[in-house]
């Protein structure tokens, strides 16, 4: 039985080098590490946008060069760190992912990422950038797919979207899907991460439980924001609200 | 002596109009006056040249085969003229080159294969060689459009492209917008003759003494044949731009575009 979502063996790019590493299946794996150092790039590594040179990535036990680039990714969904709409209403953004989708299946989409349904005839571009994120993350749901893919999704978000956000991946994951989430941001890590992996310098310095990796958050340098001279804030309120979204 | 035999008096006469321009520049201290003589004298010198070897290519006796080696210089001069005009386009002359030739074909093939003109060297070279000149704005319009396109929308299309969607669907609504906005201007250029201006052709044949009915009728099969020239040289630009962006594999491929960090 395979219980890693993904394994790297020696994984090379123009910007990250021997990657060794496995990501656990139905876990939310957050990887760590200073401005540039290459967190991003793991990630499109895993859903094809970009290919290793050399080394191997495999998804479930088979090399990603080995499954349809199109199948791999409507099974492995990636949120992008600003939110990407596309021009249209928000239904239409919604059947970019699935051409097929109901009217209720719309309806479920908004609902599991806590949007208002009346907003699915609204044109997509006058959303917040909280709503806009969360159309996003709903249209990739679209595809249904088992893993999730986010880099820094929430970096630029009002903090009840946020947290909307976080509740949705750890219901996600719970309900046996699997999430990897890039953050830079300290509160967020210790609320969300299952594992943790460390990226400095294009490479893996270090992974493991997050349980045992409790000193990351001793490392003031980790946590600073893309200017590196600040500590990255983005923290929502402690408590979460009444009602949280459907799932 | 026709209304289009103006000799070398008249062309003289012609020249004073360029010297309004200089004057103009001068006046309004635009400093174009060595670029308005320099050009004044290349479009002389070249004309003179042409006609020349128009003379001698257009001759009735003319083989056909010459009016093909004519058509493709013209489509080689095209091609390096596309290229320098869009040098951040990969693969911009032979892209070119497909399309000239491809809207060389269509278009010709149309008028000669229906009958529209006589098939000889008379015809063809003046008509392959509106179908090329015409088509290079609009050629490198889309190009750099798309280029814009794909340079100003990377994120977009890579969430296209992380949806499941292939290469030509997430590319699609890019290289439509392209394909648009290079082909308005014909179209409003084409609604708007006879109207507002009185096309080169027509006027060129009304000064040579045709009877303004018939130079009318050329004109417009000359209008409808750029029109279609130019739809086929932008979507074949499109086409195989857009293939050139992505892998096989379907990914986008990197543009002049910094990265995002990571």
């Amino acid at each position: 039985m395979v219980n890693s979502a993904f394994e790297l063996a020696e994984a090379t790019t123009p910007i990250l080098h021997d990657l060794n590493l496995e990501i656990p299946a139905g876990q939310i794996t957050v990887v760590i590490g200073p401005s540039g150092s290459g967190k991003s790039s793991l990630l499109r590594l895993l859903n094809r946008l970009d290919i290793a040179s050399s080394g191997t990535v495999s998804f479930q036990g088979v090399d990603v060069t080995g499954i349809e680039p199109r199948t791999l990714r409507r099974d492995v969904g990636m949120v992008f760190q600003r939110p990407t709409v596309f021009d249209g209403t928000c239904a239409e953004n919604l059947r970019v992912g699935d051409p097929d989708l109901t009217d209720a299946g719309l309806v479920t989409l908004f609902e599991r990422v806590g949007l208002d349904p009346e907003l699915i005839q609204r044109d997509a571009r006058t959303l917040s950038g909280g709503e806009a994120q969360r159309l996003c993350l709903a249209r990739t749901l679209a595809t249904t797919p088992s893993v999730l893919l986010l880099d820094e999704p929430t970096s630029a978000l009002d903090s009840d979207s946020v947290h909307v956000i976080e509740h949705f991946v750890r219901s996600f994951v719970d309900d046996g899907g699997t999430a990897v989430w890039v953050s830079h941001d300290r509160a967020q890590v210790k609320r969300m991460a299952d594992h943790l992996v460390q990226v400095v310098d294009g490479t893996i310095a270090d992974s493991g439980a997050h349980d045992a990796m409790g000193h990351v958050h001793d490392d003031d340098n980790l946590w600073l924001d893309s200017t590196g001279t600040a500590p990255f804030t983005n923290t929502p309120p402690s408590d979460p609200p009444a009602e949280g979204p459907a799932t | 002596m026709s209304e289009a035999d103006i000799g070398l008096l008249g062309m003289a006469g012609a020249t004073l109009l360029v010297a309004v321009a200089i004057g103009v520049s001068v006046w309004q201290q635009l400093g174009l006056e060595r670029s308005l003589i320099w050009a004044a004298a290349r479009a002389g010198v070249q004309l003179v040249a042409v006609g020349f070897a128009l003379r001698l290519a257009l001759d009735e006796r003319t083989p056909l085969f010459v009016a093909g080696i004519w058509l493709i210089a013209m489509i080689g001069f095209a091609m390096w003229t596309a290229g320098n005009r869009a040098p951040e386009v990969p693969g911009m002359p032979m892209l070119a080159g497909m399309a000239f030739t491809a809207a060389a074909v269509i278009s010709l093939g149309v008028l000669f294969g229906l009958g529209v003109y006589d098939l000889n060297a008379r015809t063809v070279i003046p008509l392959g060689g509106m179908v090329i000149g015409n088509s290079i704005s609009a050629t490198v319009l889309v190009a750099r459009r798309i280029i814009d396109e794909f340079q100003t929308r990377r994120d977009e299309v890579e969430a296209r492209l992380a949806l499941g969607l292939s290469a030509n669907d997430a590319a699609r609504p890019y290289l439509r917008s392209a394909i648009r906005t290079a082909l308005i201007p014909q179209i409003e250029t084409t609604k708007a003759v006879g109207i507002v201006f009185l096309p080169g052709a027509m006027v060129g044949l009304i000064l040579a003494g045709t009877d303004p009915q018939d130079a009318v009728l050329v004109q417009a099969a000359v209008m409808y044949m750029i029109l279609g020239s130019v739809a086929t040289t932008t979507t074949v630009i499109a086409l195989g731009l857009g293939r050139r962006l992505f892998t096989d594999d379907d990914r986008l491929i990197r543009l002049a575009q910094p990265d995002q960090p990571g």
